[in-house]
């Protein structure tokens, strides 16, 4: 674990000194700053809009954040080089994609855990009511959904040739099955066959990231998800993650470093 | 005596892209024994396979065939390269890091505890002259700097065996000096170095055996005393033979 734990460290203090993690950051932070502190015509229930507003912009900067960082994590080791006086140590690739992971796991909840705490902040100070149970929850599921997001992205930076397409095609699929995924049995039924089954394949492989998002409930105030229903996402969300390290690992176990 | 690093027949393969996709030889069954406190160079032209080879010790590449071992233990397992340290010819470090922060990290790698981390990181400091820069991050360094930085997380876990690819290569006459002399501190420490380097007047200065290889396939192996009685001339003109280089006459 020391292996692990080392390349962990390394990932963070790698975020904390690049400045493009900051400029997303502090952009994120004001813009749900500036959106918590308007008031529109004086309207009580206006608020609603502006948490939802602010929910997805946590949303997408979480994303970007992950997929960004995690995309370029093994390809800038083989670029820069830094590849070889690590592996020339008792280290195995596995413990790279392990750390990689971990790294960039603990380093997406820290800045998530920010956001929601300046969330909490803004909308509490409008809203004169605390709903922190509600708050830790829905931070916990999109922490454990990031966990999904951050090992298909480090299997794409091993199958794609660049960052940049990595980050693109990922961008789109996890897009893609948030705002589909949960319809396609739905499109599957208008479909005839073979395209209906393809359909049906599709919705029964991919993770369904949607699961995790519990943004409606935090800005309607419907209260808790049951916690066992939560623990059964983290079970699920676990079961996909530990499928996509393996494949990463599959993958870049053989992958010629030279 | 029990070989320290050891390879059988070490063949390697690379596959050609092109109109006729083939294969490359780039190494042709090497074999090589290198004994514990010995300093031994390894020798040859560009392209010849020395880069290769050390990339199969490292376990950076799988051998096509045959096999290498460091300790006795396969190349291909992580612990082989447990008792090992290695400098690449150029200098990649983590640049958003301190040098105190990455030899903390190779320490950690190997498990050295917090203490013990400690010291040795305030010696090799010490040792390659860091000691004022040790909280600037790397990105700030000179190219001498970075090198010494190399030098130092290379010897983080007092390895027995250092393999040392092209070690002084783009550095000054200083630093060229700086490395020899860790490297003569190291040979009568009795730690075993394995080094490639095109400087021969240096591993004529420092080896004690070395193994000239060109085109994949090992051309000779011995004692660098027995090479220059042999071919009565510097290793530089042995090794001109060796390969079998023609001087063109010149017009």
């Amino acid at each position: 674990m020391n292996t692990i734990w080392a390349l962990t460290g390394v990932v963070i203090k790698e975020l904390y000194r690049r400045k493009d993690f900051y400029v997303l950051f502090v952009l994120t932070a004001v813009i749900t700053f500036a959106a918590g502190s308007v008031r529109f015509f004086h309207d009580p229930n206006i608020v609603r809009y502006v948490k939802d507003l602010c929910m997805l912009l946590i949303w997408i900067s979480a994303l970007l954040i992950t997929i960004v960082m995690a995309a370029r994590q093994i390809p800038a080791e083989r670029e820069n080089r830094t590849i070889f006086p690590l592996l020339a140590k008792p280290v195995a690739r596995g413990q790279v994609i392990l750390g990689k992971f971990f790294g960039c796991w603990l380093a997406s909840g820290t800045a998530l855990a920010v956001f929601y705490l300046f969330f909490a902040i803004i909308t509490g100070s409008r809203e004169h009511y605390w709903p922190v149970l509600d708050y830790f929850q829905a931070f916990l599921l999109q922490w454990i959904m990031l966990g999904i997001v951050t090992a298909m992205t480090l299997l794409g930076s091993i199958i794609f040739a660049a960052p940049s397409s990595t980050v693109t095609i990922l961008f789109v699929v996890v897009a893609g099955i948030l705002f589909l995924g949960r319809h396609l049995n739905t499109i599957a039924l208008h479909n005839s066959e073979p395209m209906r089954s393809v359909i049906y394949t599709i919705y029964f492989i991919i993770p369904h990231l949607e699961l995790f998002d519990v943004r409606e409930r935090v800005v309607n105030d419907w209260g808790l998800v049951n916690w066992l229903d939560c623990g059964l996402a983290a079970l699920y969300a676990a079961a996909y993650t530990g499928l996509f390290l393996l494949l990463t690992w599959l993958a870049f176990r053989r992958k010629s470093l030279t | 005596m029990d070989a320290i690093l050891q390879t059988e027949n070490l063949c390697i393969e690379y596959r050609t892209r092109g109109l006729k996709p083939g294969t490359k030889p780039a190494l042709k069954g090497l074999n090589l024994s290198v004994h514990a406190g010995e300093v031994f160079g390894f020798l040859g032209p560009n392209g010849a396979g020395k880069t290769t080879a050390i990339n199969v010790l490292l376990g950076f590449i799988p051998p096509t065939r045959g096999t290498a071992y460091l300790f006795g233990i396969d190349v291909r397992q992580p612990i082989a390269r447990q008792r090992i340290g290695y400098l690449p010819e150029m200098t990649y470090y983590y640049k958003f890091l301190t040098a105190e922060e990455l030899l903390r990290f190779y320490a950690r790698i190997f498990g050295l505890p917090h203490v013990e981390a400690d010291k040795r990181i305030d010696h090799l400091l010490k040792l390659v002259e860091l000691e004022t820069a040790r909280k600037r991050l790397i990105k700030t360094y000179s190219k001498g700097m970075q090198q010494r930085v190399g030098i130092a997380q290379a010897l983080i876990n007092n390895p027995d065996l250092l393999i040392l690819d092209e070690p002084t290569s783009g550095l000054d006459p200083l630093g060229r000096m700086k490395v020899r002399e860790i490297i003569q501190r190291l040979k009568n420490e009795g730690k075993t170095v394995f080094f490639s380097s095109h400087e021969l007047g240096e591993v004529e200065t420092v080896c004690d055996r070395v193994a000239i290889i060109n085109q994949g396939e090992l051309k000779t192996l011995g004692r660098v005393d027995d090479l220059v009685a042999q071919h009565h001339a510097n290793l530089e003109q042995a090794f001109l033979n060796i390969i079998g280089y023609q001087p063109q006459p010149i017009s």
